[in-house]
């Protein structure tokens, strides 16, 4: 299948995204104490790392940054097969924190979920807070995002794709339509 | 009742013919062999273009009857013969009871007589029981019809008790065959010492369990001047270990098996039991040595140690499973695999399927003289199958030759004159 | 991420990308070891039988442990081999057990091979937990990953294995696995113990044991056994413990930094002075914690591929 591809954020418009996202984040929380931002690999992981950078250059003060593989928590294994399970690596403990869950393109909640699954083995958070770049609507799950940085309608048979440069900074998301 | 076979290449190596000619078989004997025979009122058989050969001869087979007739029977084991070409086989005593007395010898003769496809000439225990303590009743059973003594399926390993058979049976000018394994080096080996059994991490039998034990068995009949048959020869050494007997002169015969100049240990692998046997399948270079010894005169005869087990028995982890394989129906093409190699003459391949076992054991078998038994084998020699499980005669499956295609079969097996197989 | 083995009956059956698969997800695995909440959700509702016909502790607990981390149900069974082809055989054995549907059969049993053998009779995925003296994949690859862990590369190391080599499936997978991922192998122990053709297989064969383990990187020493089917392949442990067994002295003549393993359960005193078993160079424990990951990591692998595939 061919795809038609859009560019719907280029890489300025990822980052005013980005930065008025660490903002929100920052409001909603009241600063950077007891907080900390955790990624979903791969692509939320590093979209974390970027909110970890603009929030310190906002606030003067970094937030403990994290990532899971939600790999152990699909509940797809047995139609789509072994997938490759990445590292979990979260070096602080969760207990009585604000956790904002980051991952790059929200679209049926199953990621989410998963994730959220994960956070609760590793810990107790006070509470748990989703970020995306992305919402493209279709859920299948009661889950909604806190921070957006772009909604996008689109079509099931559409993808969204997220293109990291070399020094892993977001710098594109394009839209693929099906042609033909 | 007459039968005048027409045409075919006529090869009896016992009386050196190899020529296309006629048979004439009249009351179940052969009458005449030569050029444009006639006969009015005789069943014509054409075999042109095939081959005219005495009725198989095997040696070391495995009947199973009496007491283990849910693996065979004499009944199906002569059938299986019968399909394969082989109109006498010698069968094994290690039936159940042994054939360690006379009574047990008529059984064999008489069932074989009255419901048998083949000739059956039975072999006696040498001990009592197989137990390898006391001396069966040989002479009570040759007078019965045996026709040479064995143990096999497991040495006589009292190196006396072996040399006490030898000198027993001299003067009744009966042979000891001799199945030669020393069993202290055997130990739990389960397959062929070497690369693939450490690779499979199977246990080893090394080659010098059987060669210790060939050339201990050659020895007492050096020392007793009594008649020896080397059973199952399987390796390099003992291949030359008999070579150098018979160059001394010692009255030493020996056989080999179809299973090993064909395969070797390499077969094993899968941890396929229809590869197990013993001896075991050995190496690329004991398979040269066995063709070679059966090209060079130093083996006498192709026998196959038919040895058929039930499924039940090789369908279990490799260690566990019973030793043998079914052999008397893939016995011919696997010999003329070595004739289309050019390891052997055809009238070589032959001879050791037919009067060079007969010779061993002294079996009135084997020839086409005018007045032999009318056993005869018709010969396609060309002829392409493959071995199915289905269409196996013998009442057992195990061989490793499933799936094989072969070249060459018996089309007509004729038994005293009458056909009792057909292809 | 390629992995297409529904069942891992050995080492010489796997590629080296497949191990190298095997130890990123061991990898990723290892993590959940070291959490409060020892367990994810990633085999819930999958059944895995361990079907032991040979007594082990050892290999048994820690695939129970990884099964039950994974959230999968395990069960442990416990039978006897027999050694006559009477009564119920491992085909009914195995029958019987697949009708009860399980995801995964986990099999030790004392008959080389007999991996194999199930394997090819029933659609369950079979992973061989040692057959014999044939294989042992899952300890050959909780070895790997402990070198890779110390060390950061197989590739290039020297690697001596001394023992009863003719006996061990560690010895077998370990080769396999060690020549696959690039690594050196040396093979030394009794010449009782040594099978013909071992070097074959791609070991380089000593006989002195010091020369060995002269400048190895890695030392592992295999478990001794005076009695094996009855046969004395040896004339006393003391003398093994001289000529083949490891101590603080002969220990330094391979590198500074070598590694000192061993499959356990060790004979302290006989091929390992307590010593060095209690030194700063062994790495023994690492390996039990390490297996369980790795064995996570074959539970999970093989529960992706699809019944019917190979």
């Amino acid at each position: 299948m061919t795809y038609g591809t859009t560019t719907i954020l280029d890489g300025p418009g990822v980052g005013r995204a980005l930065t008025r996202i660490a903002h929100e984040i920052l409001e909603c929380n009241k600063g950077v104490s007891n907080l900390a931002l955790v990624g979903i690999r791969s692509g939320g992981d590093r979209l974390a790392a970027e909110l970890v950078r603009r929030i310190e250059q906002i606030e003067g003060k970094s937030a403990p940054l994290g990532a899971i593989d939600i790999g152990m928590y699909r509940d797809d294994l047995a139609s789509r097969g072994t997938v490759e399970v990445g590292r979990t690596d979260v070096p602080f403990s969760l207990d009585g924190k604000n956790i904002i869950l980051v991952d790059d393109v929200l679209f049926t909640g199953r990621t989410i979920r998963a994730a959220m699954d994960a956070l609760i083995d590793l810990g107790r958070p006070r509470t748990i807070q989703l970020a995306v770049l992305i919402d493209r609507g279709h859920r299948e799950l009661p889950i909604r995002p806190d921070y957006v940085g772009r909604n996008v309608p689109t079509s099931r048979d559409e993808k969204i794709d997220v293109i990291f440069n070399a020094d892993n900074c977001a710098a594109e998301v394009r839209l693929l339509k099906p042609q033909g | 009742m007459k039968t005048l076979i027409q045409n075919g290449r006529v090869i009896d190596p016992a009386n050196n013919i190899d020529a296309v000619q006629d048979i004439l078989i009249e009351d179940g004997k052969i009458a005449a062999v030569g050029n444009n025979l006639k006969s009015t009122g005789a069943t014509i058989i054409d075999a042109s273009g095939k081959l005219v050969t005495p009725g198989l001869v095997d040696i070391h087979v495995h009947l199973r009857d009496p007491g283990l007739e849910y693996k065979e029977d004499i009944v199906s084991g002569t059938r299986a013969a019968a399909a394969g070409g082989f109109t006498s086989v010698a069968c094994m005593p290690n039936s159940k009871p042994v054939n360690d007395n006379k009574a047990i010898t008529r059984y064999i003769i008489e069932k074989a007589e009255k419901q048998g496809l083949a000739r059956v000439f039975p072999i006696g225990s040498i001990t009592k029981g197989l137990a390898g303590d006391s001396l069966s009743e040989m002479g009570d059973m040759q007078e019965a019809g045996c026709y040479g003594f064995s143990d096999d399926g497991k040495p006589v390993t009292s190196s006396e008790l072996m040399r006490r058979a030898l000198e027993y049976a001299r003067p009744f000018n009966t042979v000891i065959i001799s199945h030669a394994e020393d069993l202290s080096l055997v130990g739990d080996g389960v397959m062929n010492e070497g690369f693939v059994a450490t690779e499979l991490g199977l246990k080893g039998i090394p080659w010098v369990a059987e060669d210790a034990a060939t050339a201990r068995d050659v020895m007492l009949a050096e020392l007793t001047g009594s008649r020896l048959h080397i059973a199952h020869v399987s390796t390099k050494g003992s291949v030359e270990i008999v070579r150098a007997a018979k160059a001394r002169g010692v009255p030493v015969t020996a056989e080999a098996a179809p299973h090993h100049f064909t395969l070797t240990d390499e077969a094993v692998r899968g941890y396929n039991t229809n590869a197990k046997m013993n001896p075991p399948l050995r190496s690329s270079a004991d398979v040269a040595a066995v063709q070679q010894g059966l090209a060079d005169g130093t083996l006498d005869a192709i026998a196959t140690d038919h040895a058929p087990h039930h499924i039940d028995e090789k369908n279990v982890e490799f260690n566990v499973a019973l030793n043998g394989i079914i052999g008397l129906e893939t016995a011919l093409p696997l010999t003329l695999n070595l004739v289309r190699a050019g390891t052997l003459t055809l009238n070589r391949a032959i001879e050791l399927l037919t009067c060079g076992p007969a010779r061993a054991l002294q079996l009135p078998v084997g020839t086409l003289s005018v007045g032999a038994l009318a056993d005869v084998a018709i010969i396609d020699p060309d002829l392409s199958w493959t071995v199915e499980t289905a269409a196996i005669v013998s009442k057992s499956k195990n061989t490793p030759f499933i799936g094989t295609t072969l070249q060459g079969a018996a089309i007509k097996t004729l038994l005293g004159g009458r056909i009792v197989a057909e292809k | 991420m390629e992995f297409r083995h529904k069942h891992i009956l050995g080492i010489n059956e796997l590629s080296r990308d497949d191990i190298v698969t095997i130890l990123d997800t061991a990898d990723s695995f290892k993590e959940i070891n070291s959490r409060d909440i020892k367990k994810v959700p990633t085999l819930r509702g999958k059944t895995i039988v361990n079907l032991f016909f040979e007594s082990s502790t050892r290999t048994r607990t820690s695939f129970e442990i990884a099964g039950k981390r994974l959230s999968a149900d395990t069960i442990n069974i416990t039978a006897s081999s027999s050694s006559v082809t009477k009564g119920e055989t491992l085909e009914d054995t195995a029958r019987n057990i697949e009708a009860m549907n399980p995801d995964i059969i986990v099999m030790r049993h004392a008959a080389s091979g007999a991996c194999h053998y199930l394997a090819e009779r029933i659609n369950s995925s079979v992973i061989n937990a040692g057959d014999g003296a044939h294989e042992h994949p899952s300890q050959a690859l909780l070895d790997l990953f402990t070198m890779r862990q110390h060390k950061g590369s197989i590739e290039g190391l020297t690697v001596a294995i001394i023992g009863d080599i003719g006996h061990s499936r560690v010895a077998r997978s370990d080769l396999y696995a060690l020549n696959k991922m690039g690594a050196k192998v040396r093979l030394c122990g009794p010449g009782t113990m040594m099978p013909v053709g071992i070097e074959q297989l791609g070991a380089e064969i000593f006989t002195d044991m010091n020369e060995a383990i002269r400048d190895a990187d890695v030392v592992m020493m295999l478990r001794i056994q005076l009695e094996r089917q009855g046969k004395t392949l040896l004339p006393t442990l003391r003398e093994y413990a001289r000529f083949y067994g490891l101590n603080v002295n002969n220990l330094k003549l391979a590198k500074p930094d070598a590694l000192v393993m061993h499959p356990g359960p060790i004979n302290r005193g006989v091929e390992l002075s307590s010593y060095v078993a209690d030194g700063p160079q062994n790495v023994i424990l690492d390996q039990v914690e390490n297996g369980v990951a790795v064995r996570m990591a074959l539970l999970y692998l093989v529960s992706g591929v699809e019944r019917g595939e190979v």
